[in-house]
């Protein structure tokens, strides 16, 4: 064995021992990494109470009542669901049937009370035209949404 | 013909072909740039929800691929220099280490602007903006290590360990998305799945990517040949380099 070789197995023993450990600390860490809550490790008591958490979902279609500045709405992952309050501005990407981020308390009564909501948005990103032939086309069902974005993509040039 | 690489391997003969190679990449940096930039303004069209302020994704993206790509290369650099004891693939780690911080540093700044008017925050502390700015602190602590210590055969063996453990961050980065539940959205582009985005915005997207990919081996490469002029100052081949009328 070479020198070299002896100093590119140390490095690569390194790497992998580095990795390892990470790995093992980040899967210690794993409910600490997360962001926020869904509405069903809430339900299943996975999220610790009497403090301050942040709790994701999508704003449930037809849930949102203004009420002056304060809004109440509903977060969830269609399977569990919370009521959420928030006094304030909504960020502009909130929409009903949206991914939302909110940070906040359970009141007694079992209203969330946000005092900080922010907008999750997805991936996807194309023109109003093509998103418009997505919902007519699910709304229908008779296509599947990723070779109907293409083709009026294609069609709007 | 066989080409023989290890001829660049010595600081003398990479010196002069780093300065052919610049304005290559320099003149297809700024064509790229141009085209790139046209695209994303002019063609790309608006998105169904995020308006005119998905644009900022031009940027941020392929900065954020370079942040982590050029991280990825720089550690392969000092991992070469620590084996083969080569002087410059410490250069070249070295040589790269600016552009890397500069493009995280630019990552994290279009991200906040983006995050203001999408999320409704500047700044939050999910898995992937968090290890993003870790890796904006390896950048700076790799060039910080290396300027702090006086022998500079020294300075690479060190900077270089510090490089190979910083490593492990960047599948860190790449997967945040995947593994946590973060604030941050998914890839829209990847090597698995079809991309989610418009077939005119990914080009654009790509284009300023490519565009990014020029611009960093040319400002490493001027960089690498300035490091390569003040390690070697005693050396005989560039004696001879400075004397003879270029």
């Amino acid at each position: 064995m070479k020198p070299r070789h002896k100093r590119m197995a140390l490095i690569a023993a390194g790497l992998a021992a580095v990795g390892i450990a990470a790995t093992l600390v980040l899967n210690a860490l794993r409910s600490n990494m997360a962001f926020f809550f869904t509405p069903t490790q809430i339900a299943a008591h996975e999220a610790p109470t009497g403090r301050s958490l942040r709790i994701g979902g999508l704003v449930e279609t037809g849930s949102v009542q203004r009420d002056g500045v304060t809004v109440h709405f509903i977060v969830t992952d269609t399977a569990h669901s919370i009521p959420v309050t928030y006094t304030g501005i909504l960020p502009d990407l909130f929409k009903e049937g949206k991914g939302v981020v909110a940070q906040g308390e359970v009141a007694a009564n079992g209203v969330f009370q946000a005092s900080e909501v922010l907008a999750k948005h997805d991936e996807n990103y194309m023109p109003p035209e093509a998103a418009e032939a997505l919902k007519r086309a699910q709304a229908s069902g008779e296509s599947t949404g990723k070779a109907l974005v293409m083709d009026t993509e294609s069609q709007a040039k | 013909m066989k080409l023989n690489w290890f001829k660049y391997a010595s600081p003398a003969t990479f010196y002069p072909l780093a300065g052919k190679l610049i304005p290559w990449f320099a003149l297809s940096a700024a064509g790229l740039t141009l085209a790139g930039l046209y695209l994303s303004f002019f063609v790309a069209p608006t998105d169904f929800q995020q308006g005119e302020s998905y644009r900022i994704i031009f940027i941020h993206v392929p900065a954020a691929w370079m942040s982590m790509f050029i991280y990825i290369v720089m550690a392969g650099w000092a991992a070469a220099g620590l084996i083969f004891n080569t002087r410059l693939s410490s250069m070249m780690a070295n040589a790269l280490a600016p552009t890397g911080a500069l493009f995280t540093f630019i990552a994290l700044w279009t991200g906040a602007f983006w995050g203001k008017p999408t999320w409704g925050a500047w700044w939050v502390w999910d898995a992937r903006l968090t290890s993003e700015l870790i890796l904006l602190f390896l950048y700076l602590g790799f060039l910080a290590l290396h300027a702090a210590i006086d022998d500079t055969r020294r300075a690479d063996r060190a900077s270089a360990l510090l490089a190979l453990v910083g490593a492990v961050n960047v599948p860190i980065i790449y997967f945040s998305v995947k593994w946590w539940n973060t604030l941050h959205q998914g890839a829209s582009v990847s090597m698995t799945m079809a991309p989610k985005m418009a077939a005119t915005m990914l080009l654009g997207m790509l284009i300023m990517a490519l565009a990014c990919w020029m611009y960093s081996i040319a400002a490493a490469l001027a960089r690498v040949r300035c490091i390569i002029l003040e390690r070697e100052q005693q050396a005989e081949w560039l004696a001879k380099l400075t004397q003879e009328p270029a």
